[in-house]
């Protein structure tokens, strides 16, 4: 139980360093960073590579963006196999539909409640 | 008149009859609160856009500049001022309000200073008795348009500076025997764009500092005075890394001034514990310091000749997409007091 707090700890650490040497090494924006760290997880699903990391560090790779981009292929592949060609577009939505709509429902209910202090 | 190339004497010294200054939260816990005729609480100032607010800064500054001058609106001939927000509109919506002809300018940070030098030079030709000149900037009216806006959170490097929320306002008039107490502006010089090829714009300071020294060099330069010519020279928003970009870059052009003498608004303004960065930035940081702050320095007789000079970088959103270098200028105006 606490190896496995202490490698999400150490894994989840460890994408966040990789953005901010992203942010701060290479002078990308935040939207380059972001979208770099959802390829860089497709990529490495897409390998094979993301599912094992998912078992090692728990919370410390699904939490991170990168699950996201993990989460579009695993989610294409699955429905590939059931459905075919059609399924690899389907599929994309099916898996990541709960964390898009969260974003926007969670993001208008906070909208509705909330001014910007600036 | 003119000399050199770049520099005018005003023979007739026009002077500045009153200021109105407006700030923001940020303002009002800083270091120079009691220098701010008008501190609101909060960004949104009770609109309901901070463009808006925006405009309101300014509206205010202008009413409260006028009352002190003890003018109508009528009486002034031009409005000579700007922003930094897409084509002006919060300056030019005050001037909607204000309904005085109206001069729109922008030279990013360096408007105060430019609104200075143009109205000071039509007030020393006699082509006008009353000129209202100033500058504002909004802190998330600016994130929003140069960054990222400010609910989205975006981190920032230890470079980048925090924009002012505030509007500075001052009032020139012809010299006369009812103002002859009052601070005259004696010369100005004009800055030209220079861009020594820095593409930050988390880095404004650095990038601004060539333009900075190269006024100052000019200013020396063609109107024959030197830096024990003026008690103070205070830059517009260089921040910590301009500011030592400056005193070095003068220093290899053999101008030696003194560090103490030698102040930058942008680091006037906060305390150090508020997070902003290297220092403040933005249209209002030189102009709340200036017409605020310094004035009354002056009016004190802790000052009497200084020499201000803004600084600004002229970029816009989309040169920075575009990855395109960040052209920068600076003006010069000295402000003087009678003894």
């Amino acid at each position: 139980m606490l190896a496995m707090f202490f490698w999400a700890f150490v894994v989840g650490g460890l994408f966040c360093v990789i953005g901010q040497l992203l942010f701060d090494v290479a002078k990308l924006t935040p939207g380059h960073t972001l979208s770099l760290m959802v390829v860089a997880g497709a990529v490495l699903d897409g390998l094979g590579l993301y599912e094992p990391l998912m078992d090692f560090a728990g919370a410390g790779a699904t939490v991170p963006i990168s699950s996201f981009g993990n989460s579009l292929v695993h989610g294409a592949m699955q429905e590939a196999q059931a459905h075919g060609i059609i399924g690899v577009i389907t599929g994309m939505f099916e898996v990541t539909s709960s964390g898009i709509s969260s974003a926007i429902i969670f993001a208008f209910i906070g909208a509705l409640l909330f001014k910007a202090k600036g | 008149m003119i000399v050199g190339k770049a520099s005018w004497f005003f023979e007739n010294e026009p002077v500045i009859i009153a200021t109105g200054v407006t700030g923001g939260p940020f303002e009002k816990n800083g270091k120079l609160a009691e220098d701010f005729d008008l501190l609101y609480d909060d960004l949104w100032m009770g609109e309901d856009s901070y463009e808006k607010a925006h405009r309101l800064l300014i509206d205010e500054a202008c009413r409260i500049a006028l009352e002190k001058a003890e003018l109508t609106k009528e009486q002034v001939n031009f409005m000579i001022a700007g922003d930094l927000i897409n084509q002006i509109t919060p300056t030019s919506f005050a001037a909607r309000s204000l309904a005085v002809p109206y001069f729109g300018i922008f030279g990013a940070c360096s408007t105060s200073m430019e609104g200075l030098a143009l109205a000071s030079f039509l007030i020393n030709g006699d082509g006008a008795d009353y000129i209202v000149t100033g500058s504002a900037s909004h802190n998330a009216a600016a994130e929003r348009q140069f960054r990222y806006p400010t609910e989205y959170g975006g981190q920032k490097p230890p470079t980048a500076q925090w924009t002012v929320t505030g509007a500075g306002y001052a009032i020139i008039a012809k010299q006369n025997e009812k103002y002859s107490e009052k601070p005259k502006i004696t010369a100005a010089t004009i800055g030209k764009v220079i861009d020594m090829g820095l593409s930050d714009p988390f880095n404004m300071g650095g990038a601004m500092a060539p333009a900075a020294a190269d006024t100052i060099e000019t200013h020396f330069e063609e109107t024959g005075r030197n830096h024990e010519y003026y008690d103070l020279i205070v830059t517009g928003d260089l921040g910590k890394i301009g500011r030592a970009t400056v005193l070095d870059l003068l220093h290899s052009k053999g101008i030696h001034i003194p560090e103490e003498k030698f102040l930058d608004c942008g680091l006037m303004l906060y305390k150090e514990e508020q997070p902003v960065q290297a220092g403040a930035s933005g249209a209002a940081s030189s102009a709340t310091v200036i017409y605020g702050h310094l004035l009354k320095q002056m009016n004190y007789g802790f000052y009497k000749k200084i020499l201000c000079v803004a600084t600004g970088a002229l970029l816009s959103p989309m040169t920075v997409q575009q990855k395109e270098t960040i052209p920068c200028i600076a003006h010069a105006v000295s402000i003087e007091k009678n003894s």
